[in-house]
């Protein structure tokens, strides 16, 4: 194995340049370091000016998405030695507008979370001691819906959303799932609106990269198909049955 | 956001059931009728066999069925090629009249030629 | 805060030729243009039987020009592009339940092939009967 390992990282500071550049590092190529710790020795060994997000440092936070020789990753669960020998070309997640270097802006995200509302909505509220009883199958019904932690690695990795913004997008989509398919959930119908919108569901052409992308198997592209043929058979329920018997 | 009224869901059930049809028919109609007759690897059928099968009420429905909801599977996939391929959806409404137009005349023929088999 | 001047990345027009994924999907989408043309084709063929035997000879005739043979041979390429992505794609959008269980997706997937084979050799059997 070489000793090391060349990192050209993309940046852009907006005070000093309008357009972004490359940079070219050489780290250390070590068997446990991952993309993230090779950033990180930059930032402490070499280049205190390199601007990046991480937390965890276990895929868990979902806050140190960027993209790896073109392909949307978790830095901290990307490893350099699967790159050797090199060079890693780490850029920001495509398909957001960039604060600075590997920092992304992810605001439109925030903004369309709650429109899907992504929590438990309840036919009235309940006693303090209620109890919400559920079987294991009723939990594999969203379990996997509830496994995302944020990281916009499918945003990034969905055509659609880089051509139309408006598109609320594939985690978005899988949140309203999680609770959509929750026994204890009643706001199938509230949520409804949004996701079955033309910047809903009907703006994915199953181009199915969101769930190669997610590092959580959450299998948003999943969540969005199974999605449009409930918001299908509710449209047929609408046209073809009076209001009453729906 | 007046999703209730949207032709969305109709057009996606077109599409889909047109997906599947086309998935399980065109493969083979296509191979014998396209490449193994002209090619001579098969014999192609007699005309006065092939025309009972075509006037057959089944073959007629089955025909019509498929080449219907093949249409209306390429009216939307087109669209959204358009769309996304060369981003053209500022155009939707122009773009959707000459897909969705096009599916309708094409099912128009597509009774007439058939009818006319009877 | 002060204003931050974000930076845009644009958008290209040959996105889909920077991923090979991306390329095999905008090819999935462009078989419904050959869906079509198969659709026209059918038409042709059954307009020329409904004619009579002479112009299903010419029909006949017309599809052995060489050049028509290469169009039907790229329209099957790109038939047989559909039909493996779409039966690839389908279970994703079915959840199929037998009591508690749920059927797994090779299962749905293995039931979408075996029935392409059947429909397949039904259709095979009355045209070459
Ligand atoms: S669905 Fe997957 S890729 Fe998308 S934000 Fe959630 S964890 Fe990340
Ligand atoms: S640092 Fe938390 S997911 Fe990578």
């Amino acid at each position: 194995m070489p000793e090391s390992i060349t990192m050209e990282v993309w940046r852009y500071r907006p005070e000093r340049e309008s357009e972004p550049t490359w940079d070219s590092y050489e780290v250390p190529l070590r068997k446990e370091w991952a993309v993230l710790d090779g950033l990180n020795h930059i930032k402490d060994q070499l280049d205190g000016t390199l601007s990046y997000r991480w937390s965890c440092r276990m895929g868990i936070c979902g806050s140190c998405g960027m993209t790896v020789n073109g392909e949307p990753k978790l830095g901290c669960s990307t490893f350099l030695t699967d790159y050797a020998p090199g060079p890693v070309r780490v850029e920001p997640l495509h398909n957001f507008p960039v604060i600075r270097d590997l920092v992304v802006e992810m605001g439109d995200f925030m903004a369309k979370l709650p429109t899907v509302k992504p929590w438990l909505v309840g036919d009235d509220e309940p006693d303090e001691d209620t109890e919400y009883r559920q079987t294991p199958v009723e939990m594999d019904d969203y379990k996997r819906y509830s496994m995302c932690i944020n990281c916009m690695l499918c945003y990034a990795a969905c055509p659609v959303y880089a051509l139309d913004p408006e598109f609320i997008g594939p985690a978005a989509i899988a949140l309203a799932q999680r609770y959509n398919l929750d026994s204890r959930d009643a706001g199938a119908e509230d949520r409804r609106d949004v996701l079955a919108s033309a910047e809903g569901v009907w703006a994915c052409t199953f181009v199915g990269e969101c769930s190669v992308a997610c590092p959580k198997d959450v299998d948003p592209a999943g969540a969005i198909q199974r999605y449009k043929l409930t918001a299908a058979n509710k449209a047929v329920r609408d046209l073809l049955l009076p209001r009453g018997a729906r | 956001m007046t999703t209730k009224r949207s032709p969305e869901p109709l057009l996606w059930l077109l599409f889909s059931s047109g997906g599947m049809v086309a998935a399980m028919l065109v493969p083979v109609l296509l191979f014998l009728f396209g490449v193994a007759f002209p090619l001579g690897w098969l014999t192609a059928p007699g005309h006065d066999y092939l025309a009972s099968v075509v006037s057959h009420p089944v073959t007629l429905l089955v025909l019509f069925g498929l080449c219907v909801l093949a249409l209306f599977h390429w009216a939307h996939r087109f669209r959204y090629t358009l769309y996304d391929g060369l981003q053209l959806k500022r155009y939707r409404v122009p773009i959707g009249i000459l897909c969705y137009g096009g599916a309708i005349a094409g099912s128009v023929v597509v009774a007439l030629v058939l009818l006319r088999a009877i | 805060m002060s204003q931050v001047r974000l930076y845009r990345p644009p958008v290209s027009l040959t996105w889909w030729l920077r991923k090979p994924s991306y390329l095999v999907f905008m090819l999935r989408e462009l078989s419904s243009v050959f869906i079509a043309w198969f659709v026209a084709y059918l038409l042709m063929l059954v307009y020329a039987v409904g004619s009579g035997p002479g112009a299903y000879r010419d029909f006949l005739d017309l599809s052995a020009n060489p050049a028509l043979v290469v169009l039907n041979v790229i329209a099957l390429a790109f038939v047989l592009l559909h039909t493996v992505t779409w039966f690839g794609l389908a279970p994703k959008a079915m959840v199929i339940r037998l009591g508690a269980l749920r059927v797994p997706p090779n299962v749905i997937l293995a039931a979408h092939y075996g029935a392409w084979l059947v429909v397949s050799a039904v259709v095979a059997w009355v045209v070459l009967r």
